[in-house]
């Protein structure tokens, strides 16, 4: 089953003659059940290619469908829910609510779904607990490490069981030990048969954790293989 | 979504009290000042609103205001009695006169004398003595303002003789009568003993107080029509009075800067601070928008945290202003100085527009902001 599904995905930005064209007809397929690594140099187009799977960003041309679903087929309102049922977010800086705890953050996808908030935030707190968190649960942000930070992210990315993770430089703000840390939970947490994970990265320490590695070059798809056969940069 | 805006408005204890304290600030400054300019408008018409019986007031045609009439020929009154719908009509006078007090200060006072008959235009509340007193030979009445006023820090205290234009008056009663727009004591006495205590020419009759029969305004015209002479109810001559100050002085320029003031920074803090509140949670904000929460929930989101901040500062601020009157209650200069209600509905309204102001700026950014933020850097 495909997760994701791009063809000739076309995106520009600006306007008149200062229009540039940033991805140029990218093809991409994401299989359920693995983690796949986007991965090229900076201004290569990855964050825009993520934008666009994850339903954030419009494009000039081309077709988007995760798990079947045609992206530029959805309205509007429908794009939104579409998003709050299907994806789960993790980022390079959390974006965690600063003045929420643990649990109270990792909840957020639930309590925007309209679930109760205790009944969210007790889920939320299972969940955490699984990722080691356990002993964390009422501290705020500010009180945790990166890596726990992370580990809250990953946690909210997964609450309501989306069906594709989109991650994007999960372990840039983390040092080494962190960042193998995280990835190992992302790992074991994330990847389902009937989930789809996608992670866009720099940290090739991190290549491992893959199943597939997409290497994208000026707005294209360069190549798709598996990390042993992956040319480490 | 909605425990959640307000954990984030919460959270930030530094802005929430930088914004509560604006709304605050402006509500305090905005009712204060008004419920002040307010009371003292009416204080420049009490005198006319405290004649209970009258429901009309008749002058020369030249008067302007309560406080500077022009005396009448007493054959004035009997035109006036004679005008059908009049169902009865007293002569009243309005003066000033110094008061000259053994072991008191020299004060100036208002002299107000009633019908001799039936004592017409007397003080509402008494303190000690009662209107009927005013009987007695040269007998006076003072208000409780006045009596401090001249014998400061003494108890009330009736019986005391006073001298007037050289003649001398005994004190039968204290009142307590409402604030004059200056604070100068007021003095009820009968009519003829008011033209003993006051000097003056050969008219001295400031003002006829009538009733009507009925209709007051339309018994006021034709009053007019037959005498030649100003006829106003008691309503729209406290209001021309109120007029000729608000026209004459410069007191409702100096407190609608104050008001304008309060308003202006009012929203100036709450606007500037609420925007950098909300942009400093642009990064949340995309992020929430990216997990699927909608612009609707979003506006409401903003909406909420705008709602309580105006609320919690309009309650202080109003609390502030009404403590300010609770503790003032007793400052004889102030007496009679209060918060109307519909200034409070006033100021609510005010705050309403200061937040719809600030929350506007930011709610437009919220509503364009692109989710793809929280994917660059």
């Amino acid at each position: 089953m495909l997760a994701v599904s791009c063809r000739q995905v076309v995106k520009e930005f600006g306007e008149g003659q200062t229009r540039v064209r940033v991805l140029h007809g990218v093809d991409l397929e994401i299989p359920a059940g693995e983690l796949t690594m986007l991965v090229g140099p900076s201004g290569c187009g990855k964050t825009t290619l993520i934008s666009i799977i994850a339903g954030i960003l419009s494009f000039e041309s081309g077709t988007v469908e995760l798990f079947g679903q045609d992206l530029s087929q959805l309205k509007s309102a429908d794009l939104v829910r579409f998003r709050r049922r299907t994806l789960g977010f993790i980022f390079q800086q959390y974006n965690l609510l600063p003045a929420l705890s643990a649990a109270e953050n990792a909840a957020v996808p639930l309590l925007a779904a309209g679930m109760a908030r205790s009944a969210a935030v007790g889920k939320a707190r299972d969940l955490l607990a699984r990722l080691g968190l356990g002993e964390h649960l009422g501290k705020l942000p500010n009180q945790l490490s990166g890596g726990q930070q992370q580990r809250v992210a990953i946690a909210r990315a997964l609450v309501h069981e989306p069906k594709l993770i989109v991650c994007d430089e999960p372990t840039a703000a983390l040092d080494a030990g962190s960042g193998q840390t995280v990835m190992g939970l992302l790992r074991d947490a994330a990847v389902a048969a009937d989930r789809g994970v996608i992670v866009v990265t720099h940290d090739n320490r991190i290549y491992r954790y893959a199943d597939r590695i997409a290497e994208m070059s000026d707005g294209r798809i360069t190549s798709v293989d598996t990390p042993q056969h992956q040319k480490v940069a | 979504m909605a425990w959640v805006a307000l954990q984030m408005l919460y959270g930030d204890r530094a802005k929430y009290f930088g914004l509560v304290f604006g709304v605050m600030f402006a509500t305090l400054l905005m009712a204060q000042q008004t419920s002040i300019f307010v009371s003292l408008m009416q204080r420049t018409s009490s005198q006319v609103t405290s004649v209970r019986e009258a429901d009309i007031w008749v002058m020369d045609p030249r008067v302007q205001y309560y406080d500077e009439p022009e005396p009448m020929p007493a054959t004035d009154l009997d035109r006036v009695r004679g005008v059908p719908g009049v169902t009865w009509a007293v002569p009243y006078f309005r003066g000033l006169t110094n008061v000259r007090a053994p072991g008191g200060l020299l004060n100036q006072v208002f002299l107000l004398g009633l019908d001799d008959a039936s004592l017409i235009g007397g003080p509402q509340r008494m303190i000690l003595g009662s209107v009927e007193d005013l009987r007695r030979p040269d007998a006076i009445i003072i208000d409780r303002a006045g009596h401090e006023f001249i014998w400061p820090g003494e108890p009330l205290a009736i019986g005391r003789q006073i001298e007037m234009n050289d003649r001398t008056a005994t004190i039968v009663g204290i009142s307590e009568a409402d604030a004059p727009f200056t604070t100068f004591p007021i003095v009820h006495t009968r009519y003829t003993n008011a033209l003993k205590f006051a000097a003056g020419g050969r008219n001295r009759m400031s003002y006829i107080l009538a009733r009507s029969d009925g209709d007051a305004s339309a018994v006021a015209r034709r009053v007019a029509d037959v005498t030649g002479l100003q006829a106003r109810t008691s309503a729209d001559f406290a209001w021309q009075t109120i007029r000729y100050y608000l026209a004459r002085t410069g007191i409702p320029v100096n407190f609608g800067i104050t008001v304008t003031l309060g308003f202006i920074v009012g929203a100036a803090i709450v606007g500037q601070t609420f925007y950098i509140f909300v942009l400093e949670n642009m990064k949340q904000f995309g992020a929430l928008k990216a997990i699927g929460v909608t612009n609707t929930t979003l506006a409401g989101m903003v909406l909420l945290q705008g709602a309580v901040v105006a609320l919690v500062g309009y309650g202080l601020g109003v609390g502030l202003s009404a403590g300010f009157f609770a503790a003032t209650d007793g400052v004889t200069a102030l007496r009679g100085f209060s918060m109307p209600w519909q200034i409070m509905v006033g100021t609510a309204a005010a705050v309403l527009m200061i937040m719809v102001l600030s929350i506007f700026a930011s709610l437009r950014r919220v509503m364009v902001l692109d989710p793809a933020i929280v994917f660059r850097g």
